[in-house]
């Protein structure tokens, strides 16, 4: 199993390369993997979609689709692809600590 | 972070060709799908796949229920008056259920995510349309030639 060392902690990772444990999330590690992940700053926009996506995740057990995103976030498809350009579904997911999303819209 | 040793896929150029409704969200789900994924993308449209960024048939792409054996269907049950609206239908509701929008829905979708749409130059003289036809997220229409200058580095999806 993969591994990343944050803040001197070392967290494991999936097979796609995200937090293989939600519970080792926190708002410092999902900057430092923003950070790693070519997104200097987590923006108030950012963290509207990582929260979203978490919350979603909790009931439901995998991240909204696009779609269900820019509809109920608030944040519209543009905006989603300048926060997290390259690949909103893929990249959000990973800082928000998730699984990669399952779905294919 | 993955290990694949092959070079992971950087852009796609997809041609939809056909106008069913079964025709056209193929080459849409890939081009959003690719997008989603960090990958460019762009849709090039062309013959009666045009249909689907023309703005007064977009709404009404149907499902084809004669010659599609996938149906399970008698042809001449899928004949009937009606059918293939049913089928159609039916179809929208399950695509509905998984978040898949409308078609012109999906191209502004497509389009503000940074997929470019393009149309067949040879098609539109040929069913002789205006750019005014087109949905706004038209990008241009463009001949054959122009469309390999784009696709370059990209790979080809034809459906």
């Amino acid at each position: 199993m993969e591994t990343m060392t944050l803040g001197g902690k070392t967290l494991a990772l999936d097979a796609d390369g995200n937090l293989a444990n939600r519970n080792d999330w926190n708002e410092d590690v999902a900057r430092e993997i923003a950070a790693y992940e070519g997104i200097a700053e987590l923006t108030q926009p950012h963290w509207a979609v990582i929260n979203f996506m978490r919350k979603v995740f909790e009931k439901e057990g995998d991240s909204p689709s696009i779609r269900r995103l820019t509809k109920e976030s608030g944040v519209d498809t543009k905006t989603l692809y300048q926060l997290f350009p390259k690949g909103p579904a893929k990249k959000a997911a990973r800082i928000a600590g998730l699984p990669k999303p399952k779905g294919c819209i | 972070m993955n290990n694949h040793s092959a070079q992971p896929i950087e852009r796609v150029s997809i041609i939809v060709s056909r106008g069913s409704l079964e025709g056209v969200y193929p080459g849409l789900i890939m081009a959003n799908g690719a997008r989603m994924e960090g990958i460019e993308a762009s849709l090039f449209f062309t013959f009666f796949g045009l249909d689907a960024i023309i703005n007064k048939r977009m709404h009404s792409l149907k499902v084809a229920t004669v010659g599609n054996p996938a149906m399970h269907m008698p042809t001449l049950l899928g004949a009937l008056p009606g059918m293939s609206s049913f089928a159609t239908s039916m179809m929208k509701k399950e695509m509905e259920k998984l978040d898949i929008p409308p078609v012109g829905e999906f191209l502004t979708m497509i389009h503000d995510a940074g997929g470019e749409i393009y149309a067949c130059k040879a098609s539109v003289d040929m069913f002789h349309l205006k750019t005014d036809d087109f949905c706004p997220e038209l990008d241009g229409v463009i001949s054959v030639g122009q469309f390999y200058e784009k696709a370059a580095g990209a790979q080809i999806i034809f459906t």
